[in-house]
């Protein structure tokens, strides 16, 4: 396992999931968790995936998937998960 | 599992509320680098540094793009150049050598800063302590990343005030150096009484003689995560108050303690300490300054503000503590003028004055720090400066400092800018009452009492 917390941030339009969804699948990146939530009018999306099977660098994938959102006009962030386990989590 | 507010949390501290982690600083002995050939010597160094630093600034990278938080500073804090020093350097010049072996290190490196350009002489001062304090202005003149420190005094040992004396020229002469650069040189030069070995931040770091031969320490930051967090209980009392700051100390201590521990197993270096901080920069929001106008002041300088700010620096430290395995160095909030917008705001607004500002000294880190004088501000006087806060320091058990910069050919009404971390500065006035008879009596202030404490 090495799980990974992807963000996606910025207004709402169609497909932006797909698109996450389809670089992830090509990349063997497995989605463990979705969520959703609408912050001040913007779409916030989470996602837990493992990225133990990813053949790219990490920076690599993160960097395209920032790339990939960019094309969309919305922020994609990959972030490992012990960020967030450390700062609420004791 | 981490929930999506979580999530939001967390990142909006970082892109909103420049949540950061200030520094990386690896700690390295040079120790065994010393020979009584200056030339094999400063081989010794450069070869040491350049091995244990190669992959510092590629990791700090690395983990600052995998968990998405930015790591600002990568440095390298050296063991007292005075002690490493002391068989091959028969004169200041020969000191001067080593500091620009350690300025081509840094720069090789690609780290910010390297500090340990350092003498401790709290009792007394050795040959080889007077010769390095006498190489500084003309080491920081010809060197662009070296920090330099001279710790003068302790609570065990008393204050050495042939050394406050001394450095009282110092100051000023490493001013008059650099006066080109708007007397830069003393923004990388500070004076600390009870100095901690294991200290990230600079201009203070040095890898003390108490540490291991190389350690990871990690600097935190975040005091506009916490101004916001304080936003939220705006109006409560004081209970509300202590434990939304330590809930948040809490937490942006966390991140440090995840990056040191990643730095560490990384860089195969033992993991130090993290040194609790609030560390201000010059942009909008990343301002101790303004967490004390969210307390309820005006301006900070405004009374209230010494109560304020050791509430502040209390709770950060409670919170902070159960979140770290190693705590260490300076662990406080800082208070430096030109490095926090929201004091250089009150400076300008008249509110606050250095006497204020050394009584705010006596309940947090560390001391008087980046406070631009006059330029005709006389040695002495600088000296008296530093025997003030040497003596908070020294009665009260804690660490303190004086980083001044006597600004050449500057008065009060005008400015110095330094860009980048280190900010702009308005000239502040210091009392025209002269206290030359005082500091040139020579010898050293005796250690206080440690009992009958009342």
């Amino acid at each position: 396992m090495n799980r990974t917390i992807i963000t996606v941030v910025g207004k709402d339009t169609i497909g932006i999931i797909a698109k996450v969804c389809v670089y992830l699948a090509e990349h063997q990146v497995n989605i463990l968790d979705i969520s959703q939530t609408i912050v001040q009018e913007y779409f916030n999306m989470m996602m837990i995936v493992d990225m133990a099977r990813l053949e790219i660098p990490f920076e690599q994938a993160a960097a395209e998937l920032s790339e990939l959102g960019q094309g969309m006009g919305v922020q994609v962030k990959c972030q490992r998960e012990e960020i967030f386990d450390m700062m609420h989590r004791i | 599992m981490i929930n999506i507010s979580e999530v939001i949390e967390t990142n909006q501290m970082i892109e909103q509320e420049n949540l950061d982690v200030r520094t990386i600083t690896m700690g390295i002995n040079l120790l065994d680098c010393a020979d009584s050939r200056l030339d094999v010597l400063c081989q010794n160094i450069y070869n040491k540094i350049t091995r244990l630093a190669k992959d510092l600034v590629r990791t700090g990278e690395e983990i600052s793009k995998e968990f998405g938080i930015p790591i600002v500073n990568k440095r390298i804090a050296v063991t007292p150049i005075a002690l490493v020093g002391g068989s091959a350097c028969r004169t200041s010049a020969d000191y001067v050598t080593i500091a620009r072996t350690l300025d081509r290190a840094a720069r090789e490196m690609g780290v910010n800063f390297l500090g340990g350009y350092s003498a401790i002489v709290s009792k007394g001062m050795s040959r080889s302590d007077e010769l390095l304090i006498r190489s500084i202005p003309q080491a920081l003149a010809e060197t662009e990343f070296i920090c330099s420190s001279v710790n003068i005094g302790s609570t065990k040992t008393g204050i050495n005030m042939d050394a406050v004396r001394l450095m009282g020229d110092i100051v000023k002469e490493t001013a008059e150096r650099t006066k080109d650069r708007m007397s830069l040189g003393c923004a990388k030069l500070v004076v600390l009484c009870n100095a901690p070995d294991d200290n990230p931040f600079m201009a203070g770091a040095f890898h003390g003689v108490s540490e291991a031969d190389a350690v990871v320490s990690v600097g935190v930051s975040g005091p506009g995560v916490v101004k916001y967090a304080l936003q939220q209980v705006q109006g409560k009392n004081f209970e509300v108050l202590c434990e939304t700051i330590k809930r948040t100390a809490f937490k942006i201590t966390r991140v440090g303690q995840l990056v040191a521990k990643e730095a560490s197993r990384r860089l195969g270096v033992p993991f130090g300490i993290i040194d609790l901080s609030l560390a201000p920069t010059p942009a909008v929001g990343d301002s101790v300054a303004e967490i004390l106008q969210e307390i309820g002041l005006d301006h900070p300088g405004a009374p209230g503000t010494t109560a304020a700010l050791a509430l502040l620096n209390d709770q950060v430290k409670k919170g902070g503590i159960m979140a770290s395995s190693y705590v260490g160095g300076l662990s406080g909030a800082f208070i430096p003028v030109s490095e926090d917008q929201g004091m250089i705001d009150a400076v300008e607004a008249g509110a606050l004055t250095i006497e204020k500002l050394e009584a705010m000294t006596c309940v947090c880190s560390v001391g008087l720090d980046m406070i631009a004088i006059p330029g005709s501000t006389p040695a002495s006087t600088i000296a008296g400066i530093i025997a003030d806060e040497a003596a908070i320091g020294m009665v009260n058990q804690k660490t303190t400092a004086v980083r001044v910069i006597p600004a050449v050919g500057k008065e009060v009404g005008d400015r110095v800018e330094f860009g980048g971390l280190l900010g702009y500065a308005p000239i502040m006035p210091v009392s025209p009452f002269g206290c030359a008879a005082f500091v040139d009596r020579g010898g050293r202030i005796p250690a206080p009492i440690h009992s009958f404490k009342n």
